[in-house]
């Protein structure tokens, strides 16, 4: 079975900007397929690209099939799409809006009833239809959106950093819809910066200023990194990040949350000689202990072994 | 392989299209009230006819001749005199401050002069500030003195010249500026407000972001226009009745011709202009900018080089040449003719089917100048 998206060195210039370079990759059925990168590194211009929004300027792609220079149009029937900002109309109600996007996708009569109150659902919205899409809260206007994307129940979905801006827990249920459309076989291309939301994804490639860094699944990607790394939790982060980058067996330090994660040669050697640098140093260290690397750990490695440095 | 167009989609965007002015009731007002409104203000402001003129009369005769000839200026209704000089030089002061247009003087020895067979000479200075309303007060006054030398003349004789000029003006015969303005205005004005109408409502898209949900649809250039167009179209119809009606009854001009090539020509032209309004919000991708730029480009060429206001046989070859490309030009010679000669298509068809291309271009150019391409 041929993938669901394809991309063959795909490649997009603004000027002497490239925004996308080179980027290859296939992505099979009823996954979810996410791109993880800071802001600028790309992610928006790929899917742009691959629905049909933007001509790439050199490789190629396809989506179901079907090439995305010559296809596009055809490709928009079998897509659904939600761009990263909010993009329905805000002086519709939620029912015109479902109305609008179902009359854009052919979707009428009997179907149009069982999508809409499919789609209402879906956005848990039923008891709000007749409200006003300004109105709702921004969680709520997100889910209306995957649900206008999904009305006319398309093979594949494209969602551009769908969670951006809500908050934590609208973001879990959110993707609890991601994930309830991949299980009915949707295959779900999915954008992020979010480090923790790449674990939901099955597949991942991370980006970084235009470039797919590593691609594969996300225990895989964890595996990637070799070496040992040690948490150090204490009330001087920056500071400690800071004196650690270069300090003897650390091959790299980097914040994590208000903790300082340090990649280095050796576990013991470091646990045992850190705390005594830093205590010299007059940082006091509240616990040192070996952790399993996080994808963001992996992202900053694979970047730092890149030789580049993260945009954004 | 593009999808073909779908009437569905078409309607769809048109019922989103009207239920964003339905939210908007102020703009949906406007776009109501102003077509009146400006049919109103420009049709009273706008106007050729001069009466009442002020003027000053310097006297220096003082004879019953005299006299006589300063009540025939009275006694017409185009001159007010509201000023007797006593001194020649006073006569400057009244015209630098405007107060009077025109000062008669009348030199002594003018009926001594007269009843010796003349010649009487007076003089008449005009206020040439104003180049129009001169040029009118010069042709009353000489009108006014060559009346009272002929009846000065031939005193109580009647004859009968042996050539006589006997003149008709058709279809304006009152020569009332209001007739030749207002089906002009109504043109004028509709290239206007059909423009600015749909300039916002591309721009909007962009703007709020809406446009790249939108071009993620399988929905085609022509279905997005097309659909945007139709309730403008609804609209500006509604603004042309209204329009023509308050030229018939407002201002009294006549409706002789066939009120179905008046619709038939006025919506065709329609959606020519509301089809440039659509390509200026598609380019400009902002809604101010759309704004201006629909005002310029539909407002001067439709005053000034479509025949409304100057003939277009009088301007230098090359505005003329510019001129012909202005629909306004051939949709106002087409109001007029139906308003005012009467005449059909018979007549106009040039001007139908110049309506039609009109409307077939508008089209075309906004459909090429929506991109679904977001940059």
């Amino acid at each position: 079975m041929s993938p669901a998206v394809s991309a063959r060195d795909l490649t997009r210039r603004f000027g002497d900007f490239t925004a996308v370079d080179r980027v290859t990759f296939d992505v099979e059925a009823g996954r979810i397929f996410g791109f993880l990168g800071p802001n600028g590194a790309g992610k928006t211009t790929t899917i742009r690209m691959l629905i049909g929004l933007l001509v790439p300027t050199s490789g190629e792609g396809h989506v179901d099939g079907l090439d995305i220079r010559t296809e596009s149009e055809a490709i928009k029937l079998r897509i659904g799409y939600m761009s990263q900002l909010f993009s329905l109309y805000g002086d519709l109600t939620v029912d015109e809006n479902i109305r609008f996007f179902a009359g854009l996708y052919g979707v009428t009569g009997e179907r149009l009833a069982r999508r809409r109150v499919a789609v209402l659902a879906l956005a848990g919205l039923a008891a709000e239809h007749d409200r006003l899409t300004a109105d709702l809260p921004l969680g709520f206007k997100q889910r209306l959106a995957l649900g206008c994307a999904v009305i006319h129940e398309p093979p594949l979905l494209f969602l551009d950093e769908p969670t951006s801006g809500v908050d934590p827990v609208s973001r879990r249920a959110f993707w609890d819809l991601i994930y309830g459309l991949a299980d009915r076989g949707t295959p779900v291309f999915v954008s992020t910066h979010y480090m923790e939301e790449a674990e939901y994804c099955h597949r991942l490639a991370l980006m970084n200023r235009g470039r797919v860094i590593a691609l594969d699944t996300p225990a895989a990607l964890r595996a990637l990194m070799t070496e040992p790394l040690l948490e150090i939790t204490t009330d001087h982060g920056p500071a400690v990040a800071q004196l650690l980058q270069g300090a003897p067996g650390v091959i790299e330090a980097a914040m994590f949350g208000r903790d300082v994660h340090v990649m280095v040669h050796d576990a013991d050697a470091a646990a045992r000689d850190l705390p005594a640098l830093l205590a010299a140093t007059g940082h006091a260290v509240r616990g040192v202990q070996p952790v399993r690397p996080s994808l963001e750990d992996v992202f900053v490695a694979l970047v730092r072994r890149e030789g580049g440095a993260v945009a954004g | 392989m593009r999808p073909t167009l779908s009437l569905g989609r078409l309607l769809a965007v048109s019922r989103k299209e009207v239920l964003h002015l339905r939210r908007d009731p102020r703009s949906l007002g406007l776009a109501f009230v102003l077509p009146a409104i400006m049919i109103l203000a420009f049709g009273w402001v706008i106007s050729f006819d001069i009466r009442h003129i002020t003027m000053a009369v310097y006297d220096e005769d003082q004879s019953q001749a005299s006299r006589a000839l300063v009540d025939a200026f009275t006694a017409s209704s185009y001159f007010v005199v509201t000023d007797h000089l006593d001194r020649y030089g006073d006569a400057a002061p009244l015209l630098d401050r405007g107060a009077v247009r025109l000062v008669l003087v009348i030199p002594p020895r003018f009926q001594a002069r007269l009843s010796g067979g003349g010649p009487a000479p007076v003089q008449a200075l005009v206020d040439g500030s104003d180049a129009n309303t001169a040029t009118i007060a010069l042709a009353y006054a000489r009108g006014i003195v060559t009346a009272y030398a002929t009846r000065a003349v031939l005193g109580a004789r009647r004859v009968t010249p042996p050539l006589r000029a006997e003149t008709r003006v058709w279809y304006n015969e009152e020569l009332k500026s209001s007739n030749m303005i207002v089906p002009g205005l109504i043109a004028v004005v509709m290239m206007i407000i059909a423009a600015m109408l749909t300039s916002l409502t591309i721009a909007k898209e962009w703007e709020r972001g809406t446009m790249e949900q939108l071009a993620s649809t399988p929905v085609h250039p022509v279905e997005v226009v097309l659909g945007k167009l139709l309730p403008y179209l609804g609209i500006g119809m509604i603004d042309v009745l209204v329009t023509g009606f308050i030229g018939d009854v407002v201002f009294a001009v006549p409706f002789r011709g066939s009120f179905l090539f008046f619709v038939g020509a006025s919506f065709f032209f329609l959606i020519g202009a509301l089809g440039i309004g659509l390509a200026i919000s598609a380019a400009t991708k902002s809604q101010m900018l759309a704004m201006q730029v629909a005002m310029v480009a539909t407002y001067l060429p439709s005053f000034l080089l479509s025949g409304f206001m100057f003939d277009v046989a009088a301007m230098p070859k090359a505005l003329q040449a510019i001129a012909l490309f202005v629909p306004a030009r051939y949709y106002i010679t087409a109001v007029r003719g139906i308003f005012l000669k009467g005449v059909g298509p018979h007549v106009l068809w040039p001007y139908g089917l110049g309506m039609i291309l009109f409307g077939v271009a508008g089209l075309a150019l906004a459909a090429r100048a929506f991109k679904k391409e977001i940059g």
